[in-house]
């Protein structure tokens, strides 16, 4: 068996992973750590960010299905 | 230790995992029409050997965790995850509405007349119920932990496997007309709820209401998927008519 096939077997599952959490979009995932980031920050100064995140769901969800649509 | 009740991660759990028993049933009943029952079974049983030695080891490991840091990383995986759901969902009810997936056998099914075990059988069986049971998995492992209701979560994701595959063994063709891709943004609007929900309550965020906030986050999401189909129907009528 060749490095590069030993390689794709131990590094499969993490694909598998990748791809049935964050699929074919990877913004949105990453547009959701950087909102709880935000939001921890803000909860940790006191100020009320509960709205935050229902907001950038609806508006990335929004951009995601712009983005297939031009695809 | 805080809980969610019962009732909605029996429906959250029951409905996700419908979702994916359809497909898994669909693979399995056409393996097993075409290929023969006898090593397709066997197949599916193997499956579900995996899938619940899974389902022990992260069950059993997700609960010693503390549940608010459990509450921020399961919130924050079903948000994602349920997103993905949300917006396939969207997509596909605006396109189809609320047929069932249809489609055909899988092609790689040709009929079977050799004796003993038939490994192509085996594998096919063996494969859609594992890649299709992973989902339902993370569903009612990351559910169950999130609500700290794993028993609830067992039970509606074992139910849906049940009555869909009792369904799919007796009455083949009505599985493919279940309408997947209305209960896949169900579902998919459901975990964006628990996800934004638990998510941020795991940050030590306190919601207007409290558990009613999970409410009102579910009548918003399902307003803005309406908002969302129409404006995608405008779009494929739109492509239609310049066609």
């Amino acid at each position: 068996m060749t490095l590069e096939r030993l390689g794709s077997w131990i590094t499969a599952p993490f694909r598998f992973l990748y791809h049935f959490i964050v699929g074919d979009d990877w913004t949105v995932a990453a547009v959701v750590l950087v909102t709880l980031i935000v939001i921890g920050f803000l909860n940790s100064n006191h100020i009320v960010s509960w709205w935050l995140m229902p907001l950038v769901a609806i508006l990335m969800t929004g951009l995601s299905l712009r983005r297939h649509a031009v695809r | 230790m805080v809980s969610t009740s019962v009732v909605p991660v029996l429906i959250t759990t029951f409905l996700a995992s419908a979702v994916e028993a359809i497909e898994m049933v669909t693979i399995v009943v056409g393996v097993g029409a075409t290929r023969g029952w006898r090593s397709t079974i066997i197949g599916t049983l193997s499956g579900f050997g995996v899938l619940a030695v899974v389902i022990a080891v992260l069950g059993v490991a997700l609960q010693r965790i503390p549940i608010g840091p459990l509450r921020l990383v399961v919130g924050a995986l079903l948000l994602v995850f349920g997103l993905q759901w949300y917006r396939k969902g969207i997509t596909r009810v605006a396109a189809r509405g609320f047929a069932g997936i249809g489609g055909q056998d899988p092609e790689e099914a040709e009929v079977w007349k050799g004796e003993g075990m038939d490994w192509t059988a085996w594998f096919l069986a063996f494969k859609g119920v594992v890649l299709e049971g992973l989902e339902v998995a993370f569903i009612v492992v990351a559910f169950g932990a999130g609500a700290n209701q794993m028993g609830a979560a067992i039970v509606g994701g074992v139910g849906a496997v049940v009555i869909v595959g009792g369904i799919g063994l007796s009455l083949h063709q009505t599985v493919r007309r279940i309408p997947r891709s209305f209960l896949q943004l169900i579902v998919g609007t459901l975990l964006t709820t628990f996800g934004t929900f638990w998510s941020l309550e795991g940050l030590g965020v306190d919601w207007p209401g409290s558990d009613l906030a999970i409410v009102g986050l579910l009548v918003v999401y399902a307003l803005s998927a309406a908002g969302y189909i129409s404006l995608e129907r405008n779009r494929i009528g739109g492509l239609k008519a310049a066609a």
